[in-house]
């Protein structure tokens, strides 16, 4: 336990550093707001964020931010079933689901899938962004089973 | 993939082997003292000495390292690929040796992990400087390294395929009817499918059964022209074929959990082999999880892609099957110190020269060393054979 930890002022999870390409991802989570980065020159959405299209090699003035639907597939899903060993205490130290995600837009991403048990998560289970709130204000992008918005 | 390119084949061999393990998953050494006796056990095991060593290759500073053994190499190769990383060497090695830039190759490799933690010792972990694509958008959500990409692959095998625990877990008892045979690895107690399932789930569907092991470990190797191979101590064992292929680093960058890089790296090698998976005598695929040697069965081509789950279950696996895998007792059973792939190419040596004693397999005359490094990143793939193959 770092000292942090040990006077309660750790946050409860890892909370991500923001690179160069991702910065207006994370303000727009603020917000609750999901963006995808697309390229308009091939139509697809990229991510992670690049400075350049990795499906067509378009630079930076073909990318665009899209606000995505929220809505996705679970593609697959596994239980941590011990926390303590992947350094996470987010989950109070009961298991939790740790899920790649395909948002609508065509982009695959990692998440939780919250709001279930997580051993009842699915590969081609039906999710819906939810968010966490992070100590400087921006939101995790978690997800929760169901078409509704959050 | 057509007219490739054949002058790798036979044009470079393994001659030296050596590598240090305990039943205890300790060693009593570490760090540079490790590795250089390793190199000169491996160069003594060919008939060479250090004078003769002029290309090195160390995943983190072969240049470090071609230092502190005080040779100055016409060839370094620092490629670090993970666990596959000493599979790259010998795909580059044979190459170098093929276009005469070097002659004499070590590839080197300790690590200590078990005994870092029970001595205290402090390891030196290179950080990242700044963002980096992992720690932005995967580790806020807790996946554990490095069994949770592995999890996510076997979960989506499961789905597309339906595979099943059980099946995964054939291929932990098969390894450790091996590792049974090995006076040196680190397990030996025979289990079974049940005993697998029985043990605590980890990141689910993943076993701690279905996961490698933590030990200490370290091995070589030594490489020369085919020619010189014929001149020295032992048997060469010759480079047939080797290939690499990544196509992603972090989980979520992997095109389809089911199908790995291998599926380039495996045809590729058995081409410029002129072999197919059927002539294999011994399967060397790293099996740092249960899922990762079934992939390598599909992706080489030992089965169809989605039936790795009904072939294993068969028992080819094992003592006496067709297909003998990991017959030093593998990752899962034999070590693990972190990358694996450097005992692939001992155990795939040893086999090939008639040296693995109750374990040999009978009349083994091409073997593949299969390495995987990172999260199902990177797969290497090198054909090794003996004198009769060429």
């Amino acid at each position: 336990m770092s000292p942090e930890q040990a006077a309660g002022t750790a946050p409860a999870r890892f909370e991500p550093p923001v690179g160069v390409e991702g910065a207006a991802f994370w303000e727009a989570t603020r917000e609750r707001r999901l963006l995808v980065q697309w390229c308009t020159s091939c139509d697809r959405g990229v991510f992670y964020p690049r400075v350049f299209c990795p499906h067509c090699a378009a630079g930076a003035d073909a990318l665009e931010w899209r606000t995505a639907s929220g809505r996705a597939t679970v593609y697959a899903a596994v239980v941590e079933h011990r926390p303590e060993a992947a350094g996470a205490n987010f989950s109070g130290g009961k298991p939790y689901c740790v899920a790649l995600v395909d948002l609508e837009e065509g982009v695959r991403m990692l998440t939780n899938v919250v709001g279930c048990p997580p051993d009842d998560v699915r590969s081609g289970m039906p999710v819906t962004v939810a968010w966490e709130l992070l100590s400087d204000g921006r939101q995790l992008p978690l997800f929760e089973p169901g078409q509704m918005a959050s | 993939m057509t007219g490739m390119d054949r002058s790798l084949r036979g044009a470079a061999a393994i001659v030296g082997v050596a590598d240090d393990v305990s039943p205890t998953g300790e060693l009593d050494r570490f760090g540079r003292e490790l590795e250089v006796a390793m190199v000169l056990d491996a160069l003594a095991d060919a008939g060479l000495s250090l004078s003769d060593v002029d290309g090195v290759c160390h995943p983190e500073s072969a240049v470090a390292f071609a230092e502190y053994l005080g040779v100055h190499p016409t060839f370094v190769e620092s490629t670090m690929t993970g666990g596959s990383s000493y599979e790259v060497h010998v795909e580059h090695a044979a190459a170098a040796i093929a276009a005469g830039v070097c002659d004499v190759v070590v590839s080197v490799y300790a690590a200590t992990p078990r005994s870092d933690r029970t001595q205290g010792r402090r390891r030196e972990w290179r950080r990242p400087t700044g963002p980096n694509p992992m720690a932005e958008w995967d580790m806020p959500y807790g996946l554990r390294t490095p069994m949770g990409p592995y999890a996510l692959a076997a979960a989506r095998h499961m789905h597309e395929f339906g595979t099943t625990s059980e099946q995964l877990a054939q291929i932990a008892v098969s390894t450790r009817q091996w590792a049974a045979l090995n006076p040196r690895a680190r397990y030996r107690d025979l289990i079974d499918i049940d005993d697998v399932l029985a043990s605590p789930l980890q990141v689910s569907p993943l076993h701690l059964l279905d996961c490698c092991l933590v030990t200490d470990g370290a091995g070589a190797f030594v490489m020369t022209s085919a020619e010189r191979a014929r001149t020295l101590a032992k048997p060469p064992v010759f480079v047939l074929g080797a290939a690499t292929c990544t196509d992603h680093m972090v989980i979520g960058q992997m095109p389809d959990l089911t199908t790995t890089p291998g599926a380039v790296s495996g045809p590729r090698a058995f081409e410029m082999a002129g072999m197919e998976p059927g002539d294999v005598d011994v399967l060397m695929g790293y099996d740092s999880f249960t899922i990762t040697a079934l992939l390598h069965l599909e992706d080489l081509g030992f089965c169809k892609k989605g039936e790795g789950g009904p072939f294993v279950a068969d028992g080819h696996l094992g003592p006496g099957g067709s297909l003998p895998m990991n017959t030093n007792g593998g990752g899962l059973s034999f070590t693990h110190p972190g990358m694996y792939g450097m005992f692939l190419i001992t155990e795939a040596a040893r086999q090939l020269r008639g040296e693995g004693g109750a374990r040999q397999v009978a009349g083994a005359n091409v073997a593949v060393a299969h390495g995987s490094g990172m999260f199902l990143s990177v797969m290497s793939t090198a054909v090794l054979g003996t004198e009769a193959t060429l």
